[in-house]
């Protein structure tokens, strides 16, 4: 026992300083090349044993070649009887040595063959690497590797935790050993009550998923002591879990109420200042997700700053299609809304089959930059999404620009002077025209960085604009007519609605609901919750 | 009339290049009958462009019955009642001998009628929700008990999963797939609270709050699946929030029965890579069948990356039965062509034997498939032999003592087994 302590100790010490030297690298390989060649040939039902040897010869040294397995990007070279790792840069494939990263240039595609793997195996691997990993350096690493054991405890893991646990020096890696350590003993019905139930209590704090299935099964345990304890920590962990299910929901609702908002804030502006019922709104919309991905067609090596070239270049391409609609078509049927709505929904077919045309009316792939993609894990029951975080801060950041501009800007003073009084702002000398313009490309432009923050979420295709514009209709009326501050509340409060009902409705039904409420509140106020007052308003 | 045949001439594409408006009355007409525009388009494109490369190889061969083989390609525009309307102008004005079309199942009842009426023929090629067999149409895609049955037998006998979500876009074909899994779920011993179902309308995009709660359903201890008949376009969004919220497809594998290499072709693979789909056929598979076919695609398409998927297969055997059983029945009559169709057989793509049964649906393999970066399947799973498609669910209440047997002395869609009569409806 001693020297098995002993020698782990010795183990993390020498990963602690990483005195990892090539010497015992090449000791090693010499035992490791034919079994990584019976890998390269091996079935996939045949290669967890295979594996289970690999991982027995050797250290941490293999974590590169595991790691490549696990991507999917190992592949094996049968004339040299040797593995190599694919990886990709500048649209360009290399091959290189998974070991020494050396890049072999000698290789074609043709020469190898993927090693591929499956579900299994996966899971294997990502158990494989955190066993590898309880000795590694980085403390964060430790826990993590820690956390993906706790769902297969078996013997071999448990006795090397045990071992480690005491020289652990970390508190949150010790805390998440001592975790898993206390799962052990819960689950061991040979171990004495009194013991098991002090483990379950300790295991009470924890939020972990792989804690909960275990009181879960012990509530069902053959010892009446136990199973109290085990109800007592899930009531526990239970009423935790609901409230920070509650902010998730909340989370859910705002995010669905900052996409509402970026795509009805634009019509707030044309359909709201302006009176124009503009059916292409949806069209600008996704003429902007189209320019996320010409952007990044041009740039594909720089998805990561895609966005913030597409955003600008979003905003010009629909404002500029919104200005040229608006001098072309709307401007001439000023007063008569009917021939707008129809002349609108005409110029939106044929921006679709326009689209349809030069792309495809297949669905375009647009990447998310690395930045924007997985969630920010604030414990293991809530996590928020990444992307939903950014544009929910973005949706926001939109609206303030846009009541700055109208606000505090000439522009801005134009615009609410023609829309309160279009004669009285032209006997001041206000180009009306001019502002016409500007205030449907404004809202048009807008419309187009929905689009980039939408090409994010959903699919970039022809029919975009439509999934959006009844919406957008929904949010702008109910929020009230010509009213920004309207139309944010009445975004967020439809994306918190719908999200609370989703979960007992279904989600075909909770659009229903929000719908009637809809049309019972217009009832009640036609003029949604924020009217217009004053002169202004008539 | 004469406008007419030389437009149908020029429809042919090239197929028959010497099919000369004199020569147009001794051909063998084939309607196609898919959507080339509209939102069906993207799907059945592919399937009327298998359907013309038929064409073209049989006519090399010599065409058929002595005659040369000629397409005559309609739209119906992804419109549904257009394709009953579609339809009736193929059988009366064009007076083909055979149909190929249809993808959606609205698509088909739609046109159901009309060719019960004027006794036509159609292939339908695509995997649907059974409870349905007519005499004018032959199923070479598969029923539930071919796809959706042994995708859940897979994942309780070999992934060990407990719970099941059934997560499906709401239309016919979701609803009652899902209503048969249910039934045989629980006449597996699942208990109604190990079973979650969710519907969602066509092209949902915000996931958010679903793939919480399927989070939160799979978090109790017992191995979880998602069982999808999420159709269309909205699974991008579906699993894009699924890689977010950090669903592995080791935690949770999610089964789709519509989601095949077509679909998986414009998408960004990574979220989706380890989940699984249930089909007959995948281009992954390599026989010496399926190689020639898929160089026979990329040649005829002239493009190298076009993929194949497995209503293309369904379309090949049907097209190549179908050209077999006429050279059986020595004419193109309906009815002949319809009793020398049962029990003809062709061989699959992906191996074994594909027979043509009694109810007008075929027996093949059922094959399992991991996804892959590539967008390819890697075949995890796989039936022993062949399974004999089942018109009417064993499942359903209602339909489990109909059987559907179109040779004498029963010649009926739904023969109810214990009253021993036809209900008399034509399907």
């Amino acid at each position: 026992m001693r020297r098995i302590t002993l020698r782990h100790c010795i183990a993390l010490c020498c990963c602690l300083f990483g005195l990892f030297s090539l010497t015992t690298h090449a000791a090693e390989s010499a035992s490791l090349d034919p079994l990584l060649a019976e890998l390269g040939e091996a079935k996939i039902k045949d290669m967890e044993p295979i594996l289970v040897r690999i991982e027995a010869v050797s250290d941490e040294s293999i974590l590169p070649l595991l790691r490549t397995l696990l991507n999917g990007n190992l592949y094996y070279n049968e004339a040299e009887k040797k593995v190599i790792g694919q990886f990709e840069s500048n649209g360009e494939t290399y091959y290189k040595d998974v070991f020494t990263d050396e890049i072999n240039a000698g290789i074609d595609k043709r020469d190898v063959d993927k090693i591929r793997v499956n579900n299994k195996l996966r899971g294997y691997l990502r158990n494989a690497i955190a066993r590898i990993q309880l000795t590694s350096k980085s403390p964060s690493v430790r826990e993590n590797a820690v956390r993906e054991l706790l769902s297969k405890l078996d013997d071999s893991t448990v006795a090397t935790l045990e071992s480690l646990y005491p020289f652990e020096i970390n508190k949150k890696v010790k805390d998440a050993m001592g975790l898993a350590l206390a799962m052990n003993t819960a689950s061991q019905a040979s171990l004495a009550p009194s013991n098991r139930i002090a483990a379950i209590e300790k295991l009470s704090t924890s939020l972990e998923s792989d804690v909960r299935n275990l009181l879960m099964q012990l509530t069902r345990d053959d010892n009446a002591a136990v199973v109290d304890a085990a109800n007592v920590a899930l009531g526990k962990i239970e009423e935790r879990v609901n409230r920070f299910a509650f902010v998730d929901q909340l989370f859910f609702g705002l995010s669905l109420g900052s996409v509402l908002l970026l795509a009805s804030i634009g019509l707030a502006i044309t359909f709201g200042v302006m009176g124009v019922i503009n059916m292409a709104h949806g069209e600008m919309i996704m003429l902007g997700a189209y320019t996320t991905y010409v952007v990044q067609l041009i740039m594909p090596n720089y998805i990561d700053y895609s966005i913030w070239v597409a955003i600008p270049a979003a905003f010009l391409v629909s404002g500029l299609m919104g200005v040229l609609i608006e001098r072309l078509v709307i401007c001439r049927l000023h007063g008569r809304p009917l021939e707008t709505l129809l002349a609108t929904f005409g110029i939106s077919l044929i921006l679709q089959q326009l689209v349809r045309t030069i792309f495809s009316p297949l669905n375009r792939q647009v990447s998310t930059p690395s930045w924007m993609s997985g969630s920010w894990e604030i414990n293991p029951v809530l996590s928020l999404t990444l992307n939903r975080l950014y544009i929910l801060a973005f949706a926001l950041l939109v609206f303030i620009v846009l009541v700055f501009v109208l606000k505090k800007t000439s522009l801005g003073l134009n615009v609410r002077a023609v829309s309160q009084n279009r004669n009285m702002a032209k006997a001041m000398g206000v180009k009306t025209n001019w502002v016409d313009a500007m205030t449907f490309g404004l809202g048009s432009g807008i419309a187009g960085i929905a689009g980039v923050a939408l090409s994010q979420l959903t699919n970039v295709g022809p029919n975009l604009g439509q999934s959006y514009i009844i919406d957008s209709f929904m949010v702008v009326v109910f929020g009230g007519v010509g009213n920004l501050l309207g139309t944010l509340v009445a975004a967020f409060t439809l994306g918190i609605a719908t999200k609370f009902l989703e979960p007992t409705t279904g989600a075909v039904l909770a659009a229903i609901l929000v719908l009637v409420f809809i049309i019972l509140f217009i009832q009640k106020r036609p003029k949604g919750l924020f009217p217009q007052k004053g002169r202004a308003a008539e | 009339m004469k406008i007419k045949t030389l437009t149908s001439a020029i429809v042919l594409s090239g197929a028959t290049l010497i099919a000369l408006p004199s020569l147009a009355a001794d051909t063998i007409k084939v309607g196609v009958l898919h959507s080339l525009s509209g939102t069906m388009a993207i799907s059945e494109t592919t399937l009327k462009d298998t359907v013309l490369m038929m064409v073209d190889e049989q006519n090399k061969k010599g065409g058929l019955l002595g005659k040369k083989i000629e397409a005559v390609v309609v739209d119906p525009a992804s419109n549904w009642p257009l394709f009953a309307e579609k339809g009736r102008e193929l059988l009366t004005k064009d007076k083909v001998d055979v149909i190929f079309g249809s993808w959606t199942s609205v698509s088909r009842k739609s046109v159901l009628p009309v060719l019960e009426e004027l006794n036509g023929l159609m292939f339908y090629p695509v995997q649907y929700e059974g409870e349905e067999s007519s005499k004018n149409v032959f199923y070479t895609g598969a029923a539930p008990n071919q796809q959706a049955i042994p995708a859940v037998d897979y994942l309780m006998n070999d992934l060990g999963v407990e719970r099941f979500v059934l997560a499906g876009t709401d239309y016919v074909y979701p609803r009652t797939t899902n209503k048969i899994l249910e039934a045989y779920l629980k006449g597996k011993g699942v208990a109604a609270k190990d079973i979650m179902i969710n519907y969602t309308p066509f092209g949902h995009s915000d996931w958010q709050s679903i793939v919480s709660d399927i989070k939160k359903f799979g978090s109790e201890g017992k191995k979880t699946a998602v069982v999808s008949t999420i159709n269309g376009d909205a699974n991008v969004p579906f699993y894009k929030e699924l890689g977010n919220q950090g669903i592995s497809s080791e935690d949770i594998p999610v089964v789709a029965f519509s989601v095949g290499e077509e679909e998986l072709s414009g998408l960004d693979t990574k979220p989706l890579v380890g989940h699984l789909a249930a089909w007959n056929y995948f281009q992954s598979v390599e026989t010496p069948e399926n190689e020639a076919f898929i160089k026979a695609w990329h040649a005829y398409t002239k493009n190298p990356d076009r993929v194949t998927n497995d209503p293309m297969e369904a379309t090949y055997i049907g097209f190549k039965m179908w050209a077999n059983a006429v050279t059986k029945a020595g004419t193109t009559d309906v009815d002949a062509v319809e009793q020398a169709m049962i029990g003809q057989e062709t061989p699959n793509l992906t191996g074994g034997i594909a027979v043509m049964n009694k109810n007008h649906h075929l027996s093949k393999p059922v094959l399992i498939g991991e996804i892959q970066d590539d967008g390819q399947f890697e075949v995890v799973w796989e039936t022993d032999g062949v399974v004999a498609g089942d018109a009417w669910s064993d499942f359903l209440p209602g339909s489990k003592d109909l059987i559907s047997d179109w040779t004498a002395p029963i010649k009926c869609g739904n023969y109810n087994t214990k009253t021993k009569t036809c209900s008399g409806q034509n399907y």
